[in-house]
């Protein structure tokens, strides 16, 4: 035994810990096995490593000078663990005696006689009543209507029934599209193969309603379905930037250099890359999309500002029962 | 019909010739660039060389003068020739780019420019460049300098324009039809080049979209993405979940079952 | 002496003793593979202590704040005080963010944990009567897990969690009939709702969830003691009335004990050495902002695959959209995930007919119908939840997106067929196998024994015993 470890023993006996114990005579319970003082040894070397570990978390955390302290102190707090980890799976193979015992299940009919015992008292205990069913019925419809009375304040979830707000966009006739600047977009600005992010004048930003994606085509290439005819100023197309299928923002432009070997322009969604033709209203050319993005029909102000010249084409936002028809401006 | 066709049947067959050609040199060490004879080349003013490579190496998809070559039956389609879009007024910005980062030349017209082996030496790159801006009136190459930048200022327009492709930290991503390239191996002047270039289906920023001042932000915080702040520790690449996964089966997962395989031996005494 | 006396002064105030006994004598079966559900518990058990530690410090609020911290990209940057201190126990509080790491990827190593010890569960038929409430149970708590682990990363409220509610918001709607009403319950108005959700989803995170899972995890584990654990038939002692094993005192508890320390120590080593969820980088969310490829903790990412894989349409009659899109892969593959797994005891019963009570374990071979139905049901939900990786397959290897989709959209549906097949086919050849070789076992000791028997004829009583003493 090296004198690490008898320094070890010395303070564990010192401290009450330790007891070297005779043989016990008599029948045991737990059957004696044989000893092993190297298995000892390293156990107590194993937690004086620990000790160390445990220490040194706490020093690399009151010292503010030392560096990468997430990663020492995770290294300090892990080995701790690990080392004391390691110290119990030394003694349960070497230390504690490994027993093969025996025992039956329990029955598989389960105990029958308290079976019989509790269906009993069940039974008898209700002798009293007269008229069970009609009590039991009414203990039921009082737990009922209690069980109703204490969730009713649920019903202030919500508006449960007003789902208004769904169909809502700030967006109507006349509105400015304001860039992520704050500055309003002047028609000559928007040019091809770019996109812009707008909000409506004066509304918050962060409802779904709000953004929208701009972009600029080639006014020949647009297939606009033909009831949409001059929402398009100098092919400027703006659409809800809120994906349809489960409301990710449309953050990705595709838009070719070389038409001809490359794929068609679209918008896409990163979250399960839902694939929109600008060109055709935003129809959905890949991904799970169910719907176009709707688009906001827009005109040129006599100032050059690109304004609203309505309301969406249809209701923003992921699909729910009433997500088709004409939003509601506010 | 036979007289009328007969150049372009000729021009297939010499460009079925050349990739053939190109082929069996590409399978060798040796360059598939045709370029003149060292001598030649060491000789020759730049605007000339560029002349010659360009002849020589981009004219197939490019057309001869630059010009752009719209794709027709002959000579699109696997083994035939080529067809690309002019070079008149990308100016040196735009050819250094493609050039730098190994884009081009490209296979397949039809193939996404990916970042690969620059197969041009760095005159070569530079006669090219200065020979495809005097094919028209374009921008210069920039020159970003990103520790002028303002790294919240670029976190935040990356945000804004660039993460819904390239992800949050710069580290690549997909669109459908395309992959996009995470930035860790661009240079400063290569990101300025792209965001004005928009090479492939990337949006193409004009000054009016994201100004000079704000390009050298957004430079700067790709450049830190290259670094980014990794407090955590060891940063698996900083995508997110998808590397978390893959840790906690592949380690975490493993070292936990190991451990019960060890402690579930009964050791008898 | 000391513990004598110790001991009777407990037992005297509590009567305890009795039962302390029984639970020292209690006995765990002799496998490694038993030991995985107290990883899962351990993981649980490191969430809980990290978790409390968080909530000490995290501000679940909504209301806006401009950031001046330590972290200097984001300085000005207008964020909710959810996210700012968020950022700030990563920054600021000392051992914050070891905490955090730690409890984050404690998250998903418990969920793996289940998933394993769920798999060990099935394979070897110990959800059959009399532990069909255990099974219920575990799969409950498996479930309920993945809400709260949702819950707890989606309230933080940088750009990856907005991302990952809007997609909670849109599968919540699309809920057939009832969807808009639950949502607009849920979150009070169009998303991103009332500031009031931010509050739902932390008080569901924090006590709610965690409560229930308490309370699931000790019924559980009452039920698992209540029956006795299932073992494996590896000597003639073991049988389906009595069970060999060794006991909680002193035999199992280092065991355990070291197996809980060991759990802790890995789940703090990734908290300090890797990096899970830099909050920092990816910013505050913004509704109309996106980042690429999106994906949830790993534990989702099975739903993300099949959000991905359905082809892009809705319900509709007339105006009126009856099952939006995101229901299919978001709830419904999910619903019948659940349902089936629910469900199986009874089905497997109906199916074999065989009702007995069981106490020893089947290797898988065993069940050919089993195995082969659990193979492919996992490669169903495994192809799923690779699709979902597919656009970062794209990224590393180039294989292309759509064709990939596609491909995805046959093969999760193929695939477990032709598995099915294949592996009961090779569970009854292994069966085979097992039968020949008894019977070449029982022809060899025959011969051995007559053998044996023919060389000494005076003493059968050695030759008795050499046959009993062959394993």
């Amino acid at each position: 035994m090296s004198w690490l470890g008898r320094i070890l023993i010395a303070l564990l006996v010192a401290l009450g810990l330790w007891r070297r114990r005779g043989d016990d005579e008599g029948e045991r319970i737990v059957p004696a096995g044989e000893r092993s003082p190297r298995a000892e040894l390293v156990v107590l070397l194993l937690l004086f490593g620990a000790t160390l570990c445990a220490v040194g978390f706490v020093v690399i955390y009151a010292i503010d000078a030392i560096g990468n302290q997430t990663q020492l102190l995770g290294l300090a707090l892990g080995l701790c663990f690990a080392l004391v980890a390691a110290a119990l799976i030394v003694i349960s193979r070497h230390l504690v005696v490994t027993e093969d015992n025996e025992e039956d299940y329990p029955e598989p009919g389960g105990d029958q006689e308290s079976q019989a015992e509790l269906t009993e008292i069940l039974r008898e205990s209700n002798s009293r009543f007269t008229r069970k069913r009609l009590m039991a019925g009414a203990g039921g419809v009082t737990a009922a209507a209690m069980g109703a009375a204490l969730i009713t304040p649920v019903a202030s979830f919500g508006p449960w029934l007003d789902t208004d707000s769904l169909k809502e966009t700030p967006w109507r006739r006349g509105l400015r599209l304001i860039g992520v600047d704050g500055l309003p977009l002047f028609a000559d600005q928007i040019e091809q193969e770019v996109f812009y992010t707008a909000f409506p004048e004066h509304a918050p930003r962060d409802v779904i309603g709000s953004p929208v994606i701009v972009v600029r085509l080639d006014p020949a290439a647009l297939r606009l379905p033909p009831e949409r005819a001059g929402w398009a100023p100098g092919g400027i197309l703006a659409y809800s930037k809120i994906c349809t299928h489960a409301g990710c923002a449309i953050s990705l432009y595709r838009t070719p250099k070389f038409a001809p070997t490359q794929p068609r322009p679209a918008l896409v969604c990163p979250c399960h890359y839902s694939t929109f033709d600008p060109a055709r209203g935003a129809k959905v050319m890949f991904g799970p999309a169910g719907r176009p993005l709707p688009q906001l029909p827009l005109m040129v102000g006599d100032d050059g500002i690109l304004r609203a010249a309505g309301t969406f084409s249809e209701r923003v936002g992921p699909a729910w029962g009433g997500v088709r028809g004409k939003p509601r401006s506010v | 019909m036979r007289s009328l066709l007969f150049p372009v049947r000729v021009g297939v067959l010499a460009v079925v010739l050349a990739a053939a050609l190109a082929t069996s040199a590409a399978a060798q060490p040796s360059s598939p660039i045709a370029r003149p004879s060292p001598d030649q080349e060491r000789a020759l003013p730049l605007v000339a060389l560029g002349a010659q490579l360009f002849a020589g190496n981009c004219a197939k998809c490019h057309g001869d003068r630059g010009q752009g070559l719209a794709p027709s039956k002959e000579n699109v389609g696997p083994g035939a020739g080529g067809a690309g879009p002019s070079l008149r007024g990308v100016g040196a910005l735009s050819a250094d780019f493609y050039l730098r980062t190994g884009y081009m030349p490209l296979g397949d017209p039809h193939d996404q420019p990916q970042r690969a082996p620059v197969l041009f030496g760095d005159r070569e790159i530079r006669a090219l460049t200065a020979y495809v801006a005097s094919l028209g009136k374009g921008p210069p190459i920039p020159n970003p300098s990103p520790d002028e930048g303002d790294l919240g200022a670029g976190r935040r327009l990356f945000t804004q324009h660039c993460s819904g492709c390239h992800q949050v930290v710069a580290q690549g991503g997909i669109v459908t039809g395309a992959r996009v390239p995470p930035l860790q191996k661009a240079t400063a002047r290569q990101v300025a080049q792209a965001v004005r270039v928009g090479p492939y289906l990337m949006p193409k920023f004009s000054k009016k979209a994201i100004s000079d001042r704000e390009l050298q932000d957004i430079v700067r915080y790709v450049m830190w993405t290259k670094h980014p702040s990794d407090r955590g520790g060891w940063g698996i690449s900083n995508l997110g979940p998808f590397p978390e996964g893959m840790v906690t089966w592949l380690i975490a997962i493993v070292a936990l079952v190991a451990t019960c395989v060890i402690i579930g031996k009964r050791v008898s005494s | 002496m000391r513990l004598r006396r110790a001991v009777q002064s407990l037992d005297e105030r509590s009567g305890a003793s009795p039962f302390f006994v029984k639970a020292l004598r209690y006995l765990f079966p002799d496998h490694w593979s038993f030991l995985l559900g107290e990883v899962a518990l351990y993981a649980f058990i490191v969430l809980v202590g990290t978790g409390v530690y968080l909530t000490f410090f995290f501000e679940p609020s909504l209301a806006s704040t401009t950031y001046t911290g330590a972290y200097g990209p984001l300085h000005g940057v207008e964020m909710s005080q959810a996210y700012k201190s968020a950022v700030d126990i990563s920054y600021e509080v000392k051992a914050g963010l070891l905490i955090r790491q730690t409890h984050h990827w404690a998250a998903n190593v418990f969920v793996a944990a289940m998933v394993i010890h769920l798999m060990r569960i099935f394979f070897t038929g110990a959800f059959r009567k009399p532990r069909e409430l255990t099974w219920i149970l575990g799969l409950t708590i498996l479930f309920t897990s993945l809400l709260e682990g949702y819950l707890g990363y989606s309230m933080i409220d940088d750009l990856l969690s907005g991302m990952g509610l809007a997609i909670g918001y849109g599968v919540a709607l699309s809920l057939p009939l009832i969807g808009g009403n639950l949502a607009m319950a849920l979150w009070g108005s169009a998303y991103p709702g009332l500031h009031v959700f931010e509050s739902r989803m932390y008080i569901a995170h924090v006590l709610l969830l965690p409560l229930l899972l308490m309370a699931l995890i000790g019924l559980h584990l009452t039920l698992v003691a209540a029956r006795h654990h299932t073992q494996f038939k590896r000597t003639e002692r073991q049988t389906n009335r009595r069970l060999v094993g060794v006991p909680t005192f002193p035999g199992q508890a280092p065991r355990s004990l070291g197996l809980l320390l060991a759990v802790a120590a890995v789940l703090f080593l990734l908290g300090g050495l890797v990096q899970i969820n830099p909050i920092w980088q990816w910013g505050p969310y913004e509704a109309q902002l996106g980042t690429n490829g999106a994906q949830p903790d790993w534990y989702l990412g099975w739903l993300i695959g099949a959000l991905r894989l359905v082809p892009g349409f809705d319900v509709t009659i007339g105006d009126y959209t009856l099952i939006p899109n995101p229901f299919w892969g978001g709830a419904l593959f999910p619903l019948i995930v659940l349902g089936v797994l629910l469900a199986f005891p009874w089905l497997e019963r109906r199916f074999t007919g065989e009702r007995g009570h069981h106490n020893l374990l089947d290797r898988p071979r065993d069940a050919p119908g089993r195995t082969a139905f659990g193979a492919a049901f996992l490669l169903w939900v495994g192809l799923v939840f690779f699709a979902g990786s597919a656009d970062r397959i794209y990224v590393f290897l180039g294989a292309g997106y759509e064709a990939m989709i596609w491909i995805y959209r046959v093969v999760v549906i193929v695939a477990p067929v032709i598995t099915f097949f294949v592996v009961r086919a090779i569970c009854r050849q292994l069966q085979a196998g097992d039968r020949i070789e008894a019977v070449r076992e029982a022809a060899e000791a025959e011969a051995e024994l007559a053998a044996v028997a023919r060389q000494l004829p005076d003493e059968p009583d050695d030759t008795e015993r050499a046959v009993a003493e062959r394993p």
